[in-house]
């Protein structure tokens, strides 16, 4: 079936089958391997997207719903748009090293914009809470914590100006 | 000016970029033209006699290109998995090492195990003709524990290996230790099970491969650890393919944690396939398949005893341990449980008189390897746990206990009863560190808050020591290792000065493109900026053992630091020829080499200029360019070490383990990027209190069923299950390395989980609990406070 | 995944009518449970039916006396409906307990409660507060809705079009939640109206169930001490790798108690 929709930005329209997971549509049709998958039974949190601004796991998501939406991918995240600049929520994970083999990343980065989104001060609970969908192996959440408070902080600060 | 970032700073990582912005390069983004896919068809039996596999109905579904299974890795005559590591009984009888066949021929042995591998132009069509293909099994039963499959009459899973003992190895002077034990004032006795773990680096496992008919050239893209000896251990032991037509690349890998450090039949089928149908094959696992595929860890079954005399001071150390091997051999199996167990158990102390017998048994289970820490925290778990249990019974403080029969700072070098000679160290500066950083002095007013509340509080020690830097070739070899244990590094300077290092260690989240950058930019005055950093081809990195046992920057750092030297040292030559002095009289600081006592100098970028231009250079003495390798192979282990406090509380309503607080102090010698070491501890310390509270590896018993076969019902730590943590370094430097470097990889998981254990022990001491098996779930401590003395605890 | 034909209704009846005409085709409203069974080739139906162009099937309304949810709105939006943080706070608490938050965007009530997941939440929020479940073709009160495991009282074709919950004088919800699935190990809904009060509880068993003893000691004195020595039998309870039947029996006592105390703060 054509499915059209907005991705990062830009108006798109593929032909699938409705058998798609929109994980797969990515990664193999539109060489967006950004999105990762992490495990088959939706609890990683990897394969995290924004569909019409909010976080969904996109192993978990069939292509057809994507008709008319609005999809952002981690290749979308970034400052000002236009500008080169990224995501104050990627300059606070580096910032505080908030990753290191790299792989949940992407999914952390799409949950952790989500949630200082929709909460302007979080705290250390809510950002742990908020990470319960997203699996770290590597970090031991700490940094990711305070790489998330840190990109929130920024967030808001910009939204102010 | 140059912008030298060096040892000591902590720069933002150079890897970041790609990652943050969703260009990391992982196996399973790569493409390549004509990309067929394969899939395994795994056994869904614990144990099993494979009588054959009718391909006809999967042959003939849509778009399926072959079906290989165990009889035709037989027609090619291919070998075995090998194992890396030969060990022996007390008599130096070997190992029982029976085949492991890429696909299972006459028999399969656990869940999991692979039958066939299914070649077609999609997943999709290769997943359904999987789901077409007829195995023939006649099931046997299963044995899926260690104490089980030593009875007489368990199931035999090899016909050759009598009681699935692979081999009975002991460590240690065994008379001296019954002796002493004859003489203690107290013996205290401990039985443990060091639970069954899953890895689980958040990459799921993944291969690709290619042969190129016009070169006669395979290429292999997996997810490793460690290309270089994947590609000598299936190029010449499996595949017999010539290692000069092999190539073996593993780019960004998504975590490894040892899972990804063994060679895996996977990858040899693939590569032997990808020539059989002439199309590349890309296979990548679910999470699930991962579960029973992946390297299992831990899984012992261990008695201890430690013998103290009227002081507390410990005479002798007697353990027995049963581990658990799974059903076959893997790449460093037999290894795990003995060479690098035993010698661990001295711990920080003093002890005269160590023994340890560990019989290393087969089950029907997925083999069991290295998995971060990998011996040592099996090690470090029943020798901290018993020091608990003998303080508690003999009524010494357990901090008390500790000092009394730690090894001073000044006794170092310190010769151990069981191998190891550790360099340095200062287990007491660690403790006392933590003690502060833990607010331990307040502790009774937290305990008393949470009393309050109906909860009850603990603490937990850890003092502890880790051998890493893996390893010193002719000690390994003397213990069975088959395989050198050095790394390799090449420092290339371009003619325009900038730098790119070929290091055979491999980065999947180590920060090596950044820690490393950072020597060179020390050493050689240049730019943090201009040092890149290559890994993870064997077409571009000369040779390299890869990247386990917190080896990376012991022993490839030091072959990095090694190769600078060099290349400063020719660089001197260069220099002393444009500046017509004495090589002796150059020096070189700062990225300059001078003329001692004169303002005569060269940059480095000039000196390397002169080596690609020699138009003014000593070609009669020296050759042009500026390139050096070195190989290093470290004289013996490093030692790093530390004290971990963790404290929790129990909600004894639901038996719910909280960690509330949690402190390590620990040694690693040289810290190179504080930030990432720091880094490094987190992600370890929450490895380790995963073993303690959450994670565990369930086999069905008669069937030989993974239960924890997902992250459904395997439970990976969270977020929201862990506090804040404080951690510190007190360092003590490694005398041998050339940087005091003692590796940081796998303190954190080492030190954990005896430390949170001890402090759900003390949380439920009161009521006579004097020890808890891990995890420490909530029904396993609901059932405890059921079966414990509460009237006792009410007094 | 099997490949299915795809077909996106923007009327109810059109939708029942595809579930009737085609054998073996499903609904799909977030598919949070679904679509994991399909990438898993555990299910492999020949058409999915798509809720999501039905309008009108997502959103809260306030009916006085009652609030009801259509069977689309997704856990998200009713964690955060002020509406529902007014007058029914206990179910707003449930909903952002479900999954995390990808799940909560969406996944949908009418979803979780025709699936019946016996470690589900929404179960013993519509059991606990005696909801009515309005469907394509009639409405079903709670009581005579969840029939055990992954059982209702649907037909094939019936579907869930709205939830209606009466409004109580108190409710709370207290989850202990399985650590790594996230689904409830043992989930308790409690509300108090004022013809007495309903005990719910998910996870424990095969099915959703109501506790009488509680209702009964609860209607007279409702406070979390009326329930406390009230033990349930652990005949019948789920037991698995996470928790055994008897501990499960003990912390639906443990999770009523702690539910009353939701409900009362």
């Amino acid at each position: 079936m054509q499915i059209s929709f907005i991705l990062n930005g830009r108006p798109t329209t593929v032909d699938v089958e409705p058998a798609t997971l929109v994980a797969e549509l990515l990664r193999e049709r539109l060489s967006l391997t950004g999105t990762h998958i992490g495990c088959d039974t939706s609890q990683c949190g990897a394969c995290v997207v924004h569909l019409n601004g909010l976080p969904v796991k996109s192993c978990t998501l069939l292509a057809p719903a994507l008709m008319g939406a609005t999809l952002l991918t981690i290749e979308g995240l970034q400052g000002a748009p236009g500008s080169n600049r990224m995501h104050p929520m990627q300059e606070a994970f580096r910032e505080h090293h908030g990753l290191q083999c790299g792989f949940c990343t992407p999914g952390m980065l799409m949950t952790a914009v989500a949630l200082a989104a929709e909460k302007p001060n979080l705290t250390e609970a809510d950002v742990r809470h908020g990470l319960e969908g997203n699996i770290c192996r590597c970090t031991g959440y700490q940094n990711i914590v305070v790489s998330v408070m840190a990109g929130a902080a920024a967030m808001n600060a910009g939204n102010g100006e | 000016m140059a912008n030298v970032i060096g040892i000591g700073a902590s720069p933002k990582r150079k890897e970041d970029q790609r990652f943050l912005t969703g260009r990391g390069n992982y196996v399973s983004d790569i493409k390549r033209p004509g990309l067929a896919a394969g899939v395994f068809v795994r056994s869904p039996h614990g144990h099993a006699v494979l009588r054959g596999v009718d391909k006809v109905a999967a042959l003939a579904a849509p778009g399926v290109i072959a079906v290989l299974t165990g009889d035709d890795v037989a027609d090619d005559g291919l070998g075995s998995l090998p194992c890396g590591w030969g060990i022996s009984d007390a008599k130096g009888v070997p190992m029982k090492e029976p085949p492991f066949p890429m696909l299972a021929q006459d028999k399969v042995r656990f869940v999991g195990d692979m039958v066939a591998f299914v070649i077609a132009e999609t997943p999709e069509q290769a997943n359904a003709a999987a789901e077409l293909l007829t195995v023939d099994y006649e099931v046997l039963p299963s044995v899926v524990g260690v104490l089980e499959a030593i009875r007489p009459g368990a199931p035999q899973l090899f016909k050759d290996v009598p009681n699935n003992i692979c081999c009975d190895w002991e460590l240690g002077d065994k008379s001296a230790v019954e002796t002493a034990f004859r003489k203690a004032a107290h013996v205290a006795k401990l039985s443990l099970v060091n639970n069954r773990l899953i890895g689980n680096p958040m990459e799921p496992r993944a291969a690709i491969a290619e042969y190129e008919p016009g070169t006669d050239r395979f290429t292999l893209w997996t997810t490793s650890q460690f290309p270089h000896v994947v590609r000598f251990l299936m190029g010449a032991l499996v595949l017999n393919i010539p290692q000069h037509k092999l190539r073996v690349v593993a780019p960004d890998v998504g975590g490894g944690f040892g899972v990804k450090q063994f060679h895996y039949g996977e990858e040899a089928v693939i590569t032997w396939a990808a020539k059989r149908v002439m199309r590349p094959i890309k296979w990548v696992a679910s999470r699930s398949e991962g579960y029973v595929s992946d390297r299992h860890g831990r899984d012992h079954v261990t008695e201890a005893e430690l013998a103290l005399d009227e002081t507390g001071k410990f005479l002798a150390f007697r353990v027995n341990t049963l581990a658990n091997m799974g059903g076959y051999l893997s790449t460093f199996g037999p290894n795990i449980p003995t060479n690098l167990y035993g010698p661990l158990l001295g711990g920080v102390y003093t002890t005269p008189a160590i023994y340890c017998n560990v019989k290393v048994v087969f089950t029907n289970t997925v083999p069991v390897d290295a998995y971060r820490g990998a011996g040592r925290p099996e090690a470090t778990f029943v020798l901290e746990r018993i020091v608990d249990v003998a303080a508690s019974e003999m009524g010494i403080d357990r901090v008390e206990i500790r000092r009394r029969n730690m090894i001073p700072r000044e006794a170092y070098p310190y010769q151990t009863p069981v191998l190891v000679q550790y360099d340095s160290g200062d287990p007491m500066g660690c403790l006392d560190g933590a003690l502060v950083a833990a607010d331990v002095r307040n502790f009774g007013i937290r305990k008393a808050a949470s009393a309050s509340k109906g909860k009850f509080r603990g603490l937990g020690y850890s003092t502890y020591v880790e051998a890493c830097g893996l390893a010193p070739s002719r000690f390994a070899g003397r213990l069975g290792a088959r395989g050198g244990l050095y790394e390799s590094a090449t420092v290339r300077v371009h003619p325009t000065g900038q730098v790119t290092v070929m290091i055979g260690t491999h980065n999947h989240g180590q920060g090596h493109e950044t820690t490393f950058a950072q020597i060179v930019s020390e050493k050689l005055g240049v730019s943090f900026e201009n040092v890149d950093i290559v890994f993870g081809d064997t077409d571009r990195v000369q040779f390299g053992m890869g990247t386990y046992g917190s080896r990376s920057l012991v022993v490839g750092g030091a072959a990095l630091s090694r190769a600078t030297d060099k290349v400063v040292a020719k660089g001197k030559k260069i220099a002393a020829h444009l500046l017509e002095a004495a090589e002796v009289d150059i020096q070189f600081e700062a990225g300059r080499f001078s003329v001692a006592g004169t303002d005569r100098t060269k940059t480095f970028e000039e000196i390397a200029g002169a080596a690609y231009v020699p138009h003014d250079y000593p070609l009669e003495v020296l050759e042009p360019g500026l390139e050096e390798q070195a190989y290093y192979d470290p004289v013996n282990f490093t030692y790093p070490g530390g004290c971990h406090i963790a404290e929790v509380e129990v909600d004894p309503e639901t038996g719910t383990v909280t960690l509330v607080n949690y402190t390590a102090v620990d040694d690693v010698g040289t810290v190179i990027n504080p930030m990432i070491v720091e880094g490094q501890l987190h992600g370890g310390i929450v490895q380790g209190v995963g073993q303690a509270l959450f994670e565990n590896a369930v086999y069905d018993e008669s069937s030989g069923q993974l239960l924890s076969g997902s992250l459904m019902d395997y439970c990976m730590p969270r977020a929201d299950h862990m506090p804040m943590m404080t951690v510190a370094t007190h360092s003590t430097l490694c005398t041998h390395t050339p940087m005091g470097v003692k590796g940081c990889g796998e303190v954190g998981t080492i030190g954990s989980p005896a430390a949170v254990i001890n402090a759900v022990v003390d949380a439920l001491s009161h009521l006579g609990v004097t020890h808890v098996d891990m995890p420490a779930t909530p029904n396993r401590i609901w059932r405890l406070l059921q079966n414990a003395s509460l009237p006792v605890a009410a007094e | 995944m099997k490949p299915f034909a795809y077909h996106q209704p923007d009327q109810i009846a059109d939708a029942a009518k595809l579930l009737t005409s085609i054998e073996d085709s499903k609904l799909v409203a977030g598919g949070m449970t679904l679509i994991p069974t399909l990438k898993q080739r555990l299910a492999s139906p020949v058409a999915l039916v798509d809720l999501t162009r039905l309008g009108d099937l997502s959103g809260i309304t306030d009916g006085g006396d009652t609030v009801t949810i259509g069977a689309m709105t997704p856990h998200a939006l009713v964690a955060a409906s002020k509406l529902l943080q007014t007058k029914i706070p206990g179910l707003a608490a449930l909903a952002s307990m479900i999954g995390d938050p990808a799940v909560r965007s969406r996944g949908t009530i009418g979803g979780s409660v025709a699936n019946n997941d016996p470690a589900a939440d929404y179960p013993a929020g519509v059991l606990g507060l005696g909801a009515t479940i309005i469907t394509s073709t009639r409405e079903i009160a709670a009581d005579k809705f969840f029939l055990g495991l992954f059982e209702t009282a649907l037909e094939p074709s019936e579907i869930i079009t709205a939830i209606r919950f009466p409004v109580p004088t108190k409710a709370g919800y207290a989850k202990f939640k399985a650590p790594a699935s996230r689904y409830a190990l043992v989930g308790v809904f409690v509300a108090k109206f004022a013809d007495g009060v309903r005990v719910a509880v998910t996870g424990a068993g095969s099915g959703v169930f109501r506790v009488a003893p509680m209702e009964a000691a609860l209607s007279g004195n409702f406070d979390a001490s009326a329930i406390a020595a009230i033990k349930i039998d652990a005949d019948g309870l789920t037991s698995d790798i996470h928790a055994e039947a008897d501990y499960r029996a003990h912390l639906v006592t443990v999770m009523a108690k702690r539910a009353v105390g939701a409900a009362l703060s």
